[in-house]
């Protein structure tokens, strides 16, 4: 284990609770980055607050591994290293221009809402719970993204060409989102998660209805990029975590 | 139950049914539907508690001031639980917390509006004028529980309680 870890008994379903939480927690702290910098005033409300939407998503995600694992939320999120984050590799890249960020919130709320919409029916009655509040979250988070693409594929030629670059760029890293390993197959068996694969098919038709409409043509297929379920990182979550991390390693237990 | 664990009980409720919410102190968290119920065990209080939002910041504030309600009644170590099953949902809004909510200038969420429809949304009633000549400037406002409109009559902008 390297120096900086977080000893973990990662079992499947501590692993797994850690993956949605860290997707929630890196997805919330990408979207704060646009905290006082978003395009309008109403904008910057908006994903302030799908930002504190994810980030309350992760808590609890984190208070449920934490239960399992015997650590505390602030432990999980502050002292893992990159290698032991296990969000998908879409959530971790960079804000870029707005439309790079409307792109990233479309593919993952397409991907979401149906996913938590699914956990609802989960055998595990504290996944249910949790399911049952993120589901009602991820529609409007998915609407507004769904509208924000909308006008900027449907507007002037530079948002068309800047939505077109987006798309492109973060196309790859859709893949991993309907990914699963060996360590979900019981779990999913079992009822206790979904699976993943089987919300392919929702996403292909929001994401294609989306794209139709803001005159978008879809991206063609190509090499998917992959890792991030296993906690092999794009160089960008090495930055964010030693931004979000530096206060709990320079002052470890440092409290409000 | 026995008389005095259930006379503590309707104490305790009375206490943190009087907390209001910091980010609408107009409204209480019983017309909110945030306090789900109190229990008591052995002489041990027990409120339950539900977040509107799983991001809400202002629970934390709201379990504080919960536990010094009770204090102030002379209720000490009181219990806060936060569930979350059932997820909240503003058909817990009490019709007296509705007509709280249009006198603080927000509109009561749409009745029958779909939270799923991906694009239409039925127009909020202002609450200022009473006209359903609305439109919507964001659908994310100075909360996370509400959402921002123009009303075409009176000019005049107001919050919504988002339908959720």
């Amino acid at each position: 284990m390297p120096p900086g870890a977080l000893a973990i008994d990662e079992n499947p379903l501590i692993l797994q609770l850690l993956r949605w939480a860290d997707d929630a927690l890196v997805l919330g702290h990408r979207l704060s980055e646009w905290c006082g910098r978003a395009p309008t005033p109403e904008e910057d409300l908006a994903l302030a607050n799908i930002a504190l939407d994810q980030i309350g998503l992760a808590r609890t995600l984190y208070a449920e591994a934490g239960a399992r694992s015997g650590h505390t939320e602030d432990q999980l999120a502050y002292l893992r290293t990159d290698r032991q984050y296990r969000n998908c590799l879409l959530v971790e890249q960079p804000n870029g221009d707005f439309a790079h960020t409307i792109v990233r919130q479309l593919f993952y709320s397409a991907f979401a809402d149906p996913f938590w919409r699914a956990a609802c029916a989960s055998s595990a009655a504290e996944i249910a719970a949790i399911a049952a509040k993120a589901e009602k979250e991820s529609a409007y988070h998915l609407r507004h993204a769904a509208e924000w693409l909308i006008r900027l594929g449907d507007g002037t030629d530079e948002s068309h060409r800047r939505a077109s670059v987006a798309l492109a760029a973060l196309w790859p890293f859709t893949e991993e989102l309907f990914e699963a390993d060996g360590a979900d197959a019981a779990l999913i068996a079992d009822g206790v998660i979904p699976d993943p694969a089987a919300i392919r098919l929702p996403w292909d038709s929001t994401v294609g209805s989306v794209l139709v409409r803001a005159t978008l043509p879809r991206p063609p297929a190509g090499w998917m990029r992959s890792g991030g379920r296993r906690g092999l990182h794009s160089e960008q979550l090495g930055l964010l975590l030693a931004e979000m991390q530096n206060l709990q390693r320079a002052y470890p237990g440092a409290n409000w | 139950m026995n008389e005095a664990d259930e006379a503590l009980r309707r104490r305790a409720l009375e206490s943190a049914a009087s907390v209001v919410d910091p980010e609408i102190p107009s409204l209480t968290i019983a017309d909110l539907g945030i306090l789900r119920g109190v229990v008591v065990r052995d002489g041990e209080v027990e409120v339950s508690i539900t977040p509107t939002y799983s991001g809400c910041p202002a629970m934390s504030l709201i379990t504080l001031d919960i536990q010094t309600a009770l204090a102030r009644a002379g209720i000490a170590n009181a219990r806060i639980r936060t569930v979350l099953s059932p997820a909240w949902t503003t058909d817990w809004l009490t019709d007296a917390g509705r007509a709280k909510l249009a006198e603080a200038g927000i509109a009561p969420p749409p009745p029958g509006a779909s939270r799923r429809a991906l694009f239409t949304e039925a127009a909020p009633r202002c609450p200022r004028c009473g006209s359903v000549d609305t439109e919507q400037i964001s659908e994310f406002g100075s909360t996370a529980c509400k959402s921002l409109h123009r009303c075409r009559v009176c000019r005049e902008p107001f919050d919504t309680f988002k339908c959720h």
